[in-house]
């Protein structure tokens, strides 16, 4: 009881505060605030580069996927790192390879994906997700090709194809999804996205200019200009992205619904 | 007196909302009990976080920062694109270019106005806050299923009480 | 950037946030947890953020509410606050 009234008191007193910095920031929505025009006599705002120059740089409709693919591409493969390195953590903490201290079994679900015998509530949902995940699975594909000139891109697409193998495990059995994605199948998918996107960048390298830096790959790709390359490079590494979260968000799924056994789920 | 107020709040309400949240969250991880609360309260902390962030690449009467392609091909996409936001005015230039100009991609051979495309920065810099945001979040629950492996309960105090007195080996 | 559609969603979020930490059925906690990441994308769909919607709503609302549902049927439902 006392934590909670000491706890009060200071989220109050912080609360005030930060309400009272509030009244310094540029109004809501103000084009010609600092982060969107710059300051007059100070510093430019990078955004207007990106803005006005980055179409013709890199022939990409989409500003945040050039932006985050090319101009920031560093940063995007240091943020697959640690989901990748998360998906690590989760199995090194949760997984447990024999059976002995399994502490509460839960009850025995059904096997499989046969969800006729017994359980007939179960129909309905089965044949529906049956009939459904491929078209989500072709959905999540075109997300990530299509990121160039739509919302879309790695992640997105990564996630939504990694969602579509939690839903048959949700609707039938876990064992039913780990027969059509195994935990093998998943870490080395999750393995060859990163090496996807570090591969571009040591290529560049090897070509002879700086780590991703995709200009150069128009030797490659054969292209006249480095401005298709660069497209081209962005679409390579998206896909790389798009493999590892895939596989990292059924693991992360796997490892937590089944305490780590990956034998009996939710 | 109500002009006054109408510019004050059209230009603060939003902040105000970011401070009360992020508040919300701070609280509940500091006081509550259970862990899985202390874990929605970050993640409520987080998502307002991010919001206050996107929020300052908003501009009055701008669109999304996806630009017009007027390939003819693609003319019908762009199109579809544009009808997904709703409000938008400064609609730029969907009107202006005949689709058969040349060859292709010259969707910039008119000037983008910057100011009537969002800021692009503040969305790349908070899309990789929120899938770290869920990888870290995956974390934490793995953490509290072990906990609970080992000590059988999820409340703070319980687990103090055990800590302390009985189950040393932690 | 409608700005009273703004108001509205940013007052259902502060319901939205008070009340997922007050129910004391973890369960139903998560669930209003997911109402939460679902009104967030909203808003900013509407504030022109169609990149960072499309993420949230994929990611925040979509697995992060799994994940809390997979724990918490994994420990215990109830809770003492």
């Amino acid at each position: 009881m006392i934590t909670k009234v000491l706890a009060t008191f200071a989220v109050v007193i912080t609360g005030a505060l930060l309400l009272y910095g509030v009244s310094d920031f540029p109004a809501f929505g103000d084009p010609h605030s600092p982060a969107n025009a710059g300051v007059e006599g100070g510093a430019p705002s990078i955004s207007n580069y990106y803005i006005t120059k980055s179409y013709e740089d890199t022939k990409v409709p989409n500003l945040v996927t050039s932006v985050l693919a090319d101009y920031r591409g560093y940063d995007t493969m240091f943020e697959t790192v640690v989901i990748f390195a998360a998906g690590m953590a989760i199995f090194a903490i949760l997984r447990v390879f024999s059976d002995e201290d399994d502490i509460e079994p839960n009850e025995t679900h059904s096997e499989g994906n046969t969800f006729t015998d017994g359980d007939h509530s179960r129909i309905i949902v089965g044949t529906t997700v049956r009939l459904v995940v491929p078209v989500i699975q072709l959905f999540a594909l075109y997300v990530v090709a299509h990121g160039h000139h739509s919302p879309g891109g790695g992640f997105q697409g990564g996630v939504i194809l990694g969602a579509s193998f939690i839903i048959i495990a949700l609707a039938m059995d876990l064992d039913a999804a780990l027969a059509r994605f195994s935990e093998k199948s998943y870490f080395r998918l999750a393995s060859v996205g990163i090496l996807i996107y570090a591969g571009f960048g040591v290529l560049c390298q090897v070509l002879g200019s700086d780590f991703l830096d995709y200009g150069i790959l128009q030797k490659i790709f054969l292209t006249d200009g480095p401005e298709m390359a660069r497209s081209h490079s962005m679409l390579g590494v998206e896909v790389g992205v798009a493999f590892t979260v895939t596989g990292i968000m059924f693991a992360i799924y796997a490892n937590l619904s089944s305490r780590g056994t990956l034998k009996s789920a939710l | 007196m109500a002009e006054f107020f109408q510019t004050t709040i059209h230009d603060y309400f939003n902040y105000w909302v970011y401070v009360i949240l992020m508040m919300i969250g701070l609280w509940a991880v500091i006081a509550k009990n259970n862990l899985i609360k202390k874990l929605i309260g970050l993640s409520i902390f987080q998502t307002a976080i991010i919001l206050f962030y996107v929020s300052i690449g908003v501009k009055d009467g701008a669109s999304i920062p996806i630009l017009h392609h007027h390939d003819p091909a693609a003319h019908a996409v762009s199109h579809e694109e544009s009808h997904h936001k709703e409000g938008h005015k400064g609609d730029d230039s969907a009107a202006h270019k005949e689709p058969g100009d040349d060859k292709g991609d010259n969707a910039e051979a008119h000037a983008v106005n910057p100011d009537l495309i969002a800021n692009p920065l503040p969305h790349v810099l908070m899309l990789t806050a929120i899938v770290v945001g869920v990888a870290t979040l995956g974390v934490a629950l793995a953490l509290s299923q072990r906990i609970f492996k080992e000590f059988g309960t999820l409340e703070e105090s319980e687990l103090l009480e055990q800590l302390k007195g009985g189950n040393v080996d932690g | 950037m409608i700005f009273a559609f703004d108001i509205v969603i940013l007052i259902f979020l502060i319901v939205a946030a008070v009340i997922a930490l007050n129910v004391k059925d973890l369960l139903s906690s998560s669930m209003i947890y997911g109402i939460y990441g679902f009104l967030i994308c909203l808003l900013w769909a509407e504030m022109g953020a169609v990149d960072v919607a499309f993420t949230e709503a994929a990611v925040g609302a979509g697995v992060s509410t799994v994940l809390f549902i997979a724990t918490v049927y994994n420990t215990r439902r109830r809770s003492s606050d």
